[in-house]
């Protein structure tokens, strides 16, 4: 018995700490988890005095130790504990316990991993932005009000699914969330968080390489979910495999890779005095001592608002109610503008099953009640007013504003920081002017703390007040959730404590939003009268840290949590009505809610729609992107010209051709370059085969071969493009790389974006069926920018493939090339010219949606266009405007990109126009646009004119892009009512 | 000294001029990228009546004071060089009216050749508009009166970059197997320290000064007392130009590595300027242009290259250590993978220094790139899975490098690398073992 040696193998994650103990022939003789609340020192103490008792180790048993996992790296090195990354730990337990196994799909709470066993042994990692996961699907069961296991047995009655974009966590809640304030199932949702997890892993990390063979399934997520196995099983078109002890892979081969003998007391004595370098970037306290924290508290608690008894009140009252994206709001005001009754509800999922219990509630404390006037604002805005007929609705910018002018009546500047979303918006002659709404990836903000508390084993007040008097708040930048996750890792590893960190997170909620979101580098940016709301902003950690960084104090009301509802019921007082429409009593008794999910069929972009049908006669709508399904009419889009640039690139067709067929994807700088390209193959006699428009569909039959997960979505688009016409029996494919883009002689230089120049050499080394079946993949270099050797050196590079060819042919074909392309270019300039001018006559705003030739795309745009169009205002693109600049002044950047010159050009042609403006459309993670962005911005403000940006991505939430347009549409009236005025 | 205003002009576009009586008075800072290149490179701005000074600063504010002023979106390099540039402004060791700024401009495809715009942009949000940027470059960009760059200029730059590339090479390659530790380090400054007081006397700058001088360094890194250490992992560092040198950039990533057992390969610079110049011709092959503009690249081109060939007579001359490969190879190498008209950023170089890596013995690779950069969608992460197909010895990590990327994560990530690393240098061991046991008994 003494001679036994006890291998001890501690894994410790982002979130528990996991031990096997083994025998001499490898048997598990202990194992166990527990949750560490990042307290790892503490738990792991725990876990080895379990052991000891557990076992009857002493002084004397031969015992091994060895850790692995992240959050075990900074331990492990200070007491000088051999450590494992655990990918190779994993691998070590696999090799004994399943050698025959080809592929591991390893997920975990921050990390997801597969490893390929066998043909060229390789791991994967997610990278630093694919967060998501264990932790993933843990926010995702807190916005649906579940328990994680629950997600299981909801997905297991599921009966449809959504897309979710599958990339980031951030952006998967943003499609989420619209989801549930339309009354789509849990059910069904829950189903496709768990695809949406098993996509993001294999798009993520297989990149192109084929998962097959026997698959073992590891980590928590896997063993405790079924339904997630299913998500993998039916993806992947395998039967993987959930072997014993799943969960203990890691902790298993930790132990076996334990070497040196070292006795259980030292072990102990050594985790006991442990004391970590303490070595971290850290910031000044929030608050010196007490005395400072009592002087702000005061201060604060003088912007208050008077909560009155609702029962038996029998005077007029208005009704504001805001179903935010994960919080309903309800308020009741009198005439003095004094509270009669709050609720805050978390938004568990259906808004409509939500406020049906507030008005029931109202109801029965006050049976007589009079309510003169009801408004609803918000992400739900729309199905609440239909479902409870509500007088009116208002975007929730207006409400903030409504609510801030209370307490504040010369306000400048309102921040508003919700559970999903910052806006912020300044104030100019007392209209909105310009406004800023944090972008799908760098969300965070309230939930995030939440979250994080929860995590911890707090509740976001206790986790947040922890902060206030930490001495050493840690430094964690200001970047999206899934980085902070990471560097709180850090922070913990460093030895940070819970206080250092809470007080950190608070002071990143702030950064991200005044360096991200507003992009202020001095509270002189924003005024100096400040107002700032939302349940964020309740916590006094926040507040203090937003102070600090600002060095002005602002004002916070006591209903900072309630300022869009509040808002809301002051708009429906401004109403002056003298009976509102709602819901009473009696009708409300009755109420019934019915939903239906169809697919539409009024376009091609195939919306997934939600029927709610209430008390079987009223019906809303949710999940389109046009009027079209609602209205039953044909949106017009006459004059949009994104449609008719498509319409019109679709129309290039060549003819049959005696020399073969000629592929070109319709993506990237190919978008514009299509009557060019159409133009030159058919004179020299090829037929040319376009890819189809892009559409999901197309997009997935391409997603496996990405080798970049942070590149451009319109990049990623590529992929798919190329597998379309390989599925269209293409042999040759002409995609060439183009470092220069048309001298259009208006820049610097005329650059492609590298990513746009040399995304062909991408495509040729990572889409493997270029190399199959003869298929030739063409991407020679090619410069479109010199005219005058085009034709000799693209002769050069085509020989190569068609030694048939004749310089004298390829001369031809440039000549017709560059005519096509000038035509091209007139017609849209033409079309533009006329949207202008029947825009003028109808007195239709003009909307420059300026972007890059490829944002035509629609499913890169995601219906935008049509969104707009429902606005009835007049669309026109970046190019149609840019040429007429004709002396144009100097800009602040290096003007260096065919492209991006277009657009500072546009900025500049439309800052005098008072019927136009501009919208830019972003894509996420363009990094050329972190320059563009800023700079017609500067264009367009100088001018006095309101600069909007809308990001886009894989995501096809329109809600916020609603917001935004809703907003501008009424910042531009304001200033014209004023102007008359 | 005197109180006297300085005269502040500008030109017609409204750009803040550096003029010839700010070049007597004003100190001209500049961002730290590979120390041991920079601290000698910034003799040869002072060879020429310039105070220039190189920042070594490294405190966590930089990166905060670029996230300040600094579009957050934009590549690391420009959030941590320029927040360096702009923390030094504002510590109060420098008179704000008696001091410039330097950075590089490429003029290339790239984001990096507008870090000069974003720099003027954010001295303007930190009130400091009145602080002159000067842009050094070899596309006649931004011409200033009080600063001119001469062809004389470049070619003690150059100089300068090859000294540089040669002590951190033969560093490099000893450091880790030295018997006396320290020994390198030292030698390293010493050499430093004597180039630079070369320079400050106007020695060291010839063709044959530069030969004479890469002889004696080669000679004196031989002389180090080397053990044989078998367990060293050799690990090759690429990637972004700024965070594969810059410390600041990437976190320690020399330190780190070579605190766990590693033998760096950090490639040299040199063939980065050979690229850029390459580029010209390139370009001139493809699209046509120019006869003379490339006329004079080829001639630059072959300056370049000559300087490179002794480099490696004298390794191969004097030491034990490997040679890098020149660039004529390493070009080679690349062909038909990653086309010579990729040009933007790194460009194809990066590629083909992985796989030159590979093919010198080390398989490990760390490849480093700021979280989203461009060229390196392409030509870095884009690549890998080519490289590994080609070589299955490839052991690449990509690691990505952001004010928001905490440590611990690209540690991790490393350490599994390291992990693969190891594990194939043992079986490697046991092949020998093997082998040599065999011969025994064949014997």
């Amino acid at each position: 018995m003494n001679s036994q040696s006890y291998r001890i193998g501690i894994d410790i994650g982002s979130t528990t700490l996991k031990c096997v103990v083994l025998d001499d022939n490898n048997k598990i003789i202990f194992s166990d988890y527990l949750r560490h609340f990042s307290k790892i020192a503490e738990s792991l103490n725990i876990m080895l005095e379990h052991i000891k008792a557990e076992l009857k180790l002493n002084a004397k048993s031969k015992t091994k130790i060895s850790f692995s996992g992240s959050a075990g790296m900074g331990i492990a090195e200070s007491c000088k504990f051999p450590f494992y990354q655990e990918v190779y730990a994993t691998r070590q337990a696999t090799n004994l316990l399943y050698p025959e196994t080809d592929c591991i799909i390893e997920l975990g709470g921050e990390d997801a991993k597969i490893l390929f066993m066998t043909n060229g042994v390789e791991f994967r990692m997610n990278g630093s932005c694919a967060g998501g996961t264990g932790a993933f699907i843990d926010q995702m069961a807190n916005l649906l009000n579940v328990d994680v296991t629950e997600i299981n047995e909801l997905a297991s009655h599921a009966e449809k699914t959504y897309t979710i974009a599958s990339r980031c966590g951030v952006f998967a809640k943003s499609d989420i969330q619209p989801l549930l304030n339309q009354g789509a199932k849990k059910e069904d949702i829950a189903l496709s968080i768990l695809y949406a997890v098993c996509n993001q892993t294999i798009t993520g990390l297989a990149q192109g390489r084929e998962i097959g063979g026997k698959v073992l399934y590891l980590g928590g997520p896997l063993t405790f979910l079924s339904k997630l196995r299913d998500c993998f099983d039916k993806t992947l078109n395998i039967k993987g495999v959930l072997p014993d002890n799943s969960l203990y892979y890691v902790a298993f081969g930790s132990a076996l890779l334990s070497e040196d003998d070292i006795n259980i007391d030292d072990i102990i004595d050594k985790v006991k005095n442990y004391r970590n370098n303490e070595n971290f970037a850290y910031q000044s306290p929030l608050f010196k001592d007490k005395k400072e924290y009592e002087e702000f508290k005061k201060r604060h608690d003088s912007d208050y608002v008077q909560t009155l008894e609702l029962k038996g009140y029998d005077k007029p009252l208005y009704l504001g109610i805001d179903a935010g994206s994960t919080t309903i709001k309800a308020v009741l005001i009198d005439d003095e503008k004094n509270i009669r009754y709050t609720k805050y509800l978390s938004n568990g999922g259906n808004p409509v099953t939500l406020v049906k219990d507030i008005l029931n509630e109202i109801y029965a404390i006050n049976p007589n009640i009079v309510i003169k006037g009801s408004a609803v604002t918000g992400y739900g805005e729309d199905i609440i007013k239909n479902a409870f007929m509500l007088d009116y609705g208002l975007v929730e910018t207006m409400a903030h504003f409504e609510a801030a002018k209370k307490f504040l009546p010369t306000v400048e500047f309102v921040i508003d920081i919700g559970g999903q979303d910052i806006k912020c918006f300044k104030i100019h002659n007392s209209a909105i002017d310009n406004l800023f709404l944090n972008e799908a990836c760098s969300s965070g903000c309230g939930s995030f703390l939440q979250t994080f508390a929860s995590s911890l084993g707090y509740s976001i007040e206790e986790f947040a007040n922890l902060g206030l008097f930490a001495k050493r708040p840690v430094n964690l930048g200001s970047r999206c959730t899934v980085f902070m996750n990471s560097a709180v890792k850090q922070a913990q590893k460093d030895g940070a404590t819970i206080e250092d960190i809470s007080a950190g997170l608070s002071i990143s909620v702030v950064k991200n939003a005044l360096y991200k979101v507003i992009r202020a580098s001095s509270k002189d940016d924003l005024g100096k009268k400040i107002v700032v709301q939302g349940g964020t902003f309740l916590n006094d950690a926040v507040l203090r840290a937003f102070e600090i960084e600002l060095q002005v104090n602002v004002i916070r009301a006591n209903i900072a949590g309630l300022m869009g509802a509040y808002g809301a019921a002051l708009a429906a007082k401004n109403l002056n009505l003298e009976k509102s429409t709602l819901m009473d009593k009696e009708q409300l008794k009755t109420f019934k809610h019915e939903i239906m999910v169809t697919t539409c069929q009024g376009c091609s972009n195939h919306c997934r729609l939600t029927i709610n049908k209430f008390d079987g006669k009223r019906t809303f709508i949710g999940g389109n992107r046009c009027e079209k399904p609602v209205t039953k009419k044909v949106v017009n889009n006459d004059l949009d010209l994104y449609k008719y640039k498509l319409d019109l690139l679709k129309s290039y067709e060549s003819n049959k051709g005696s020399r073969g067929k000629i592929g070109i994807p319709f993506a990237l700088n190919m978008y514009e370059l299509i009557p060019f390209w159409t133009a030159f193959w058919s004179e020299l006699g090829f037929e040319v085969v376009r890819s189809d428009v892009s559409s999901n569909e197309l997009y997935h039959k391409g997603q496996n071969t990405i080798p970049s997960d942070t590149v451009c979505f319109p990049a990623k688009l590529v992929h798919g493009h190329i597998i379309d016409l390989l599925d269209k029996g293409v042999k040759d494919i002409f995609y060439p790389c183009m470092s220069y883009n048309v001298d259009e002689g208006r820049s610097d230089n005329h650059y492609n974006c590298p990513v746009v120049a040399y995304y062909p050499e991408v495509i040729k080394v990572n889409v493997k069926k270029l190399g199959e079946n003869s298929v030739r993949f063409i991407n020679p270099y090619v410069g479109i920018h010199k005219k005058k050797f085009f034709a000799e050196k693209t002769y050069e590079k085509l020989k190569e493939y068609y030694p048939f060819l004749t310089l004298h042919e390829v001369k031809q074909a440039t000549k017709a090339a560059y005519k096509a392309y000038q035509e091209y270019e007139d017609k849209v300039r033409t079309e533009g010219e006329r949207i202008i001018q029947k825009a003028r006559e109808e007195g239709k705003m003009i909307i420059v949606l300026a972007g890059r030739p490829y944002h035509v795309d629609p499913l890169i745009n995601h219906g935008i266009n049509d969104l707009l169009s429902s606005f009835n205002v007049a669309i026109i693109t970046e190019d149609t405007v840019a040429h007429l600049v004709k002396k144009m002044p100097p800009i602040h950047v290096l003007n260096q990109w065919t492209y991006h010159a277009r657009l500072y050009e546009a900025a500049n042609y439309i800052k005098d126009k008072k019927d136009m403006q501009l919208v830019q459309l972003v894509s996420f993670g363009c990094g050329v646009d972190a320059i563009t962005t800023d700079e017609v911005r500067d264009i367009l403000e100088r001018n006095g004119k309101i600069y909007t940006q809308i990001k886009i991505d894989e995501i096809t939430n329109l809600g916020a892009v609603k917001i935004r347009i809703r907003s501008l549409l009424l910042a531009v009236k304001n200033k014209e009512v004023k102007h008359v005025g | 000294m005197s109180d006297k205003k300085i005269k502040l002009k500008y030109n017609k576009q409204g750009r803040l001029l550096f003029t010839k009586q700010m070049k007597k008075e004003y100190t001209i800072l500049f961002p730290m990228m590979a120390p041991i290149h920079f601290t000698i490179l910034q003799q040869v701005f002072n060879h020429y009546g310039y105070k220039a000074e190189l920042l070594t600063s490294t405190s966590p504010e930089i990166a905060q004071t670029g996230l300040k002023y600094v579009h957050n979106d934009t590549c690391y390099p420009a959030i941590l060089s320029l927040g360096q540039l702009i923390h030094a402004v504002q510590s109060g060791n420098y008179d704000v009216n008696k001091v410039a700024l330097m950075i590089s401009q490429t003029g290339g495809g790239c984001r990096a050749s507008n870090y000069i715009f974003l720099l003027r942009k954010a001295l303007k949000k930190a009130g400091l508009e009145k602080v002159p940027v000067i842009s050094v470059n070899l596309s006649g960009m931004e011409k200033n009166p009080g600063f001119h760059i001469t062809l004389p200029m470049i070619r003690r730059a150059i100089a300068a970059v090859i000294y540089g590339d040669l002590l951190m090479c033969l560093k490099n390659q000893a450091e880790p197997y030295e018997k006396n530790p320290g020994e390198t380090e030292k030698l390293v400054h010493s050499w430093q320290d004597k180039l630079v007081q070369q320079m400050t006397h106007r020695n060291g700058f010839k063709f044959k000064d530069i030969r004479k001088n890469m002889d004696l360094i080669a000679q004196d890194f031989a002389k180090i007392e080397l053990v044989e250490r078998k367990d060293v992992v050799k690990v090759g560092v690429v990637g972004e130009i700024y965070v594969k040198y810059a410390s600041l950039g990437n976190n320690c990533l020399e330190e780190y590595l070579r605190s766990e057992n590693c033998e760096v390969n950090l490639p040299g610079m040199m063939n980065f300027i050979l690229f850029k110049i390459d580029n010209r011709i390139e370009d001139i092959n493809l699209y046509g242009g120019s006869k003379i503009k490339k006329f004079v690249c080829r001639w630059l081109y072959k300056q370049c290259e000559e300087m490179q060939k002794s480099f490696n007579y004298s390794i191969k001359h004097f030491t034990k250590f490997q040679t890098p490969a020149t660039y004529a190879h390493v070009k080679e190498l690349v062909k038909g993978v990653n086309g010579y008209g990729n040009k933007m950023g790194e460009g194809w170089l990066l590629t083909a220094e992985m796989l030159e890596l590979v093919d010198a013995g080390y398989p490990n690779i760390v490849c480093t790139q700021p979280f989203g950069c461009l060229p390196n969608h392409i030509s870095g992460k884009g690549m890998i899975r080519k490289i590994r197909e080609m070589d299955e010895r490839a052991n690449i990590v990509a690691v990505d490098y952001d004010a928001g990327a905490p440590r611990v994560n690209q540690e991790n990530r490393i350490k599994l690398m390291l992990s693969i690393g190891r594990e194939n240098l043992v079986k490697e061991m046991k092949k020998e073992e093997d082998k040599s046991k065999e011969n025994e008994v064949t014997a």
